[in-house]
Formats: structure tokens, C-alpha cells, sequence
């Protein structure tokens, strides 16, 4: 298999199969408690993402030296650090955004999906493939942050996009505003486990289609 | 790991074990280090503009010539501001007169907790100008107090102890002056009631307000 395959195949999985929020049900904590819009999902999204590859790559990096018995301080340490490091740099650079997002950037420490791929992945893998590892994943989890958030601003707000200048600089924007006012019960915090059981029942929904239509299909050829 | 199980018995493993995590923690308080000594004077000067930025729609319509963010003094609790948390004063002057003083409150009986409150006020005790710093009133229904959801917390502009009369400092379901949106009365009765408290304050210690020493070190309210 070719790099870009096992890259593609890598992020295939990430997105949809074992998708470490959809499916593994990791790191609920800023997923559910950030996502009241598209903007706050992405930004906590590109903090995760970054965090992860770059504590995949240190694990996978220092792995020969990360015993057994030690390991979990080890990735604590690691993390803990990358995390402080990502939370000072969108201070600096992005400080409206590090702003509204708040507390929870150092929350991303608590995120079990990064110290799960600690675990599982970059532990026992050379250093390229946790890269990749740690870009699917993160990937996975910041397109689930977005589509979540996305979808809570529509359905409670009416909008989307509102507040991309909080990434991007410049005058406060309104977003798209589709409707004026929404069903406020989507942004609130009831709101955010309705959402993410709708996005879960979905893709089980579709999974199963999916199978079913497969075996139909199989079932036709050899009838 | 590929180390297998090693001998937890083994005292030289585990003075092992115990060099490496303490090496690690050095590597990674030096990236620490490192990160925050190269953002820190960014994030000061973000910090700075931020300040300055939120201070601005406080002193709305004054004209002053003097550095406002770095006019900072704290009030001690107990005083008789709204809150019992110290209060930080910012001072605005024009060619060397009192211009208008900017009070960070906290009005503490908001809906779901404190409501973090900037409340400028002119020299002659008209108000300059009311912004929600910090709030965690529910969205969609105490949220309107903040200027990004609506308008309401502008009407506070121009009013002061006279206009209306200290009896009338409440919202309209409460009889007073001033209005409510639908919904929510406890959170705009918090501010109200936080903003009034500040004008009493203010009326009562204009002098000191304006002639306290500032201490020098200007102190964000974040």
C-alpha cells in the first residue's frame, strides 16, 4: 500500500467507521459543551487537531524510552505541555478566539481521545504513521465538531458562520442569517446531547442501510 | 509496550524509570518555556488592545487626553459597590480635570451567577455608558443584557441619580424606568440594580474616586 493510500484509507476510517467521537464516544466533554456554533467547533477543532498529531508524534518518538509502568505520567506530561503550548499560541495569534473559546482549550488535557491514540496507536508505531494517525483522527473529530456545531447554530440561532472573524480577523460578522431567532433548545446544553444522539443515530442509520443494500446485492448476484 | 513487562521489584529499573520521566519533565517545561517566552509579549499587547478596546464604549462621548487603561486602582472589599469582590476604577482626565471614572463591577444576583458589569460614569454623575463584560445568563433569554445580542444595555447612556429618580431605578414590571425584554426580569433587575449601586457610590466618594494614587501596575479585569 502506498503512502497516500494508507493516508486516505487512514482518514476514511477516522471520518466515518471509527470516528473517535461518532463512534468511540471520546472526548464528549468539549464536544459537547463548544459546539453552539460552526466558528467554536472548528477553532476547538484545529486546537485538537493540532494536539494530537503533535503529542502522536512525541509519543511515537520517545516510545522507546516510555516503559510501562510510566507511561501514563508520560503522556500526561506530554500532552499537558503540547496543550499549554497551543493555548499561548492562540492566545497570541488568535486572541479572540482563544477567548471565546475559554477554559476550554486547557480542557483539551482531558480529552481521552488524544491519550487513547497515545495509547493504542502512537505507542507502538513509528513515528510517519502516527503523524498520519494523529492528522486522521484530529481530522475526524474537527469535521464532527463542525458538523455538530453547524448544525446546533442553524437549528437554534438560524445562522451560519456567524463569528468567523473570530478566526480570520477583521469586523465582527453576522454570518448567513437564514432565519431570525431559532429553536433555542439547540444551543443550549440539552440541546448539545440531542444533537450528538441525532448525528449517531443517523450514521447508524446509514450504516445499516448501506449493509443492507449490499446484501441485497450480493444476494442477487448469486440468486 | 515493546519493553515488555518489566521488573517492578528492580530497583535499578525504577531509578530508571524515574531519570527518564524527570528528563521528559524537563524537555517539556523547556517547550513550555520556550512557547511562552516567545508569545508572552504578543499576548500582552493583545491583553492591552483588548483592555482598551472594551474600556472604549464606557466612555462614549467623552473627550479625554489622559491613558485610561493604565489609570487603574483597585477598591478593596467591603465597599458599598455592587459584589463583594474587589473593584477595579479606571480614570479618564482632560488636561489634567476628571473627566469620567469606569467602575468593573459585579452584579451578583444574575440568573445563573455573577454578571461582570463595566459601568463608565461621567464627572457630573450622568452614566457613560453600561457594557456586560462576563455573564452566563441563559442564551436566548438573559443573553440581551450583552451589546452582541441586542441594544437593551444601551439605554443606560445619559441616565444618572436625576434622570430618572433613584425611586424609578427598576425595570418596568418593578414599576420603574427602564425596560425588560420578554422573558427574563431577574437578569436585567441585576444590572439595574448594579448600576444604580454604582452612581450611589460614585456620588458619595467622587474625591477619592478621582484623587486615589494609582498604584502604578495596571491590572486587566479578565
Amino acid at each position: 500500500m502506498s503512502e497516500a493510500e494508507t493516508m486516505a484509507g487512514k482518514l476514511k476510517s477516522a471520518v466515518w467507521d471509527d470516528n473517535p467521537g461518532l463512534v468511540q464516544l471520546l472526548g464528549l466533554c468539549p464536544l459537547l459543551a463548544v459546539t453552539t456554533s460552526f466558528v467554536n467547533g472548528l477553532g476547538l477543532g484545529i486546537a485538537t487537531l493540532l494536539v494530537l498529531t503533535a503529542s502522536n508524534f512525541l509519543v511515537s518518538a520517545t516510545r522507546r524510552w516510555i516503559k510501562d509502568e510510566i507511561r501514563i505520567p508520560m503522556y500526561v506530561l506530554i500532552i499537558a505541555s503540547l496543550v499549554t503550548c497551543i493555548e499561548l499560541i492562540f492566545l497570541a495569534w488568535f486572541p479572540s478566539l482563544g477567548r471565546s473559546l475559554g477554559i476550554f482549550i486547557p480542557l483539551i488535557v482531558t480529552n481521552c481521545a488524544i491519550v487513547a491514540r497515545a495509547e493504542i496507536f502512537a505507542s507502538r508505531n513509528p513515528v510517519g504513521a502516527s503523524v498520519i494517525d494523529g492528522l486522521a483522527m484530529g481530522a475526524g473529530f474537527m469535521l464532527l465538531l463542525c458538523a455538530i456545531g453547524a448544525f446546533r447554530e442553524l437549528v437554534g440561532q438560524g445562522s451560519i458562520l456567524a463569528g468567523l472573524d473570530l478566526l480570520i480577523g477583521g469586523d465582527r460578522l453576522p454570518g448567513l442569517v437564514l432565519v431570525d431567532g431559532g429553536f433555542l433548545l439547540a444551543i443550549l446544553p440539552p440541546g448539545a446531547f440531542i444533537s450528538l444522539a441525532l448525528f449517531v443515530a443517523g450514521k447508524n442509520a446509514l450504516d445499516q442501510r448501506r449493509k443492507k443494500a449490499s446484501r441485497g446485492q450480493s444476494i442477487r448476484r448469486f440468486g | 509496550m515493546n519493553s515488555g513487562a518489566a521488573n517492578t521489584h528492580d530497583a535499578p529499573a525504577i531509578w530508571k524509570s524515574g531519570l527518564i520521566l524527570a528528563v521528559m519533565a524537563a524537555v517539556c517545561t523547556g517547550l513550555v518555556a520556550v512557547t511562552y517566552h516567545q508569545t508572552a509579549p504578543r499576548i500582552a499587547a493583545n491583553e492591552r488592545a483588548y483592555l482598551e478596546q472594551s474600556l472604549q464604549p464606557a466612555l462614549a462621548g467623552i473627550s479625554y487626553d489622559s491613558n485610561v487603561a493604565d489609570s487603574a486602582f483597585t477598591i478593596p472589599d467591603p465597599h458599598e459597590l455592587p459584589g463583594n469582590e474587589p473593584v477595579t476604577v479606571y480614570r479618564a482626565f482632560q488636561s489634567g480635570e476628571p473627566v469620567a471614572a469606569l467602575f468593573v463591577v459585579t452584579a451578583p444576583d444574575g440568573f445563573s451567577g455573577p454578571i461582570r458589569l463595566l459601568v463608565g460614569v461621567a464627572a457630573d454623575g450622568t452614566v457613560s455608558g453600561v457594557r456586560v463584560l462576563q455573564h452566563k445568563e441563559t442564551p436566548g433569554l438573559g443573553e440581551f443584557i450583552d451589546q452582541s445580542r441586542s441594544d437593551w444595555i444601551l439605554q443606560f447612556a445619559g441616565t444618572s441619580l436625576r434622570d430618572p429618580a433613584p425611586a424609578m431605578w427598576a425595570i418596568r414590571r418593578d414599576a420603574g424606568a427602564f425596560d425588560q425584554l420578554t422573558g427574563a426580569s431577574v437578569t436585567p433587575r441585576a444590572v439595574v440594580k448594579a448600576v444604580k449601586e454604582t452612581l450611589l457610590y460614585f456620588e458619595a466618594n467622587r474625591d477619592s474616586v478621582f484623587s486615589t494614587e494609582n498604584p502604578g501596575t495596571s491590572d486587566t479585569h479578565e
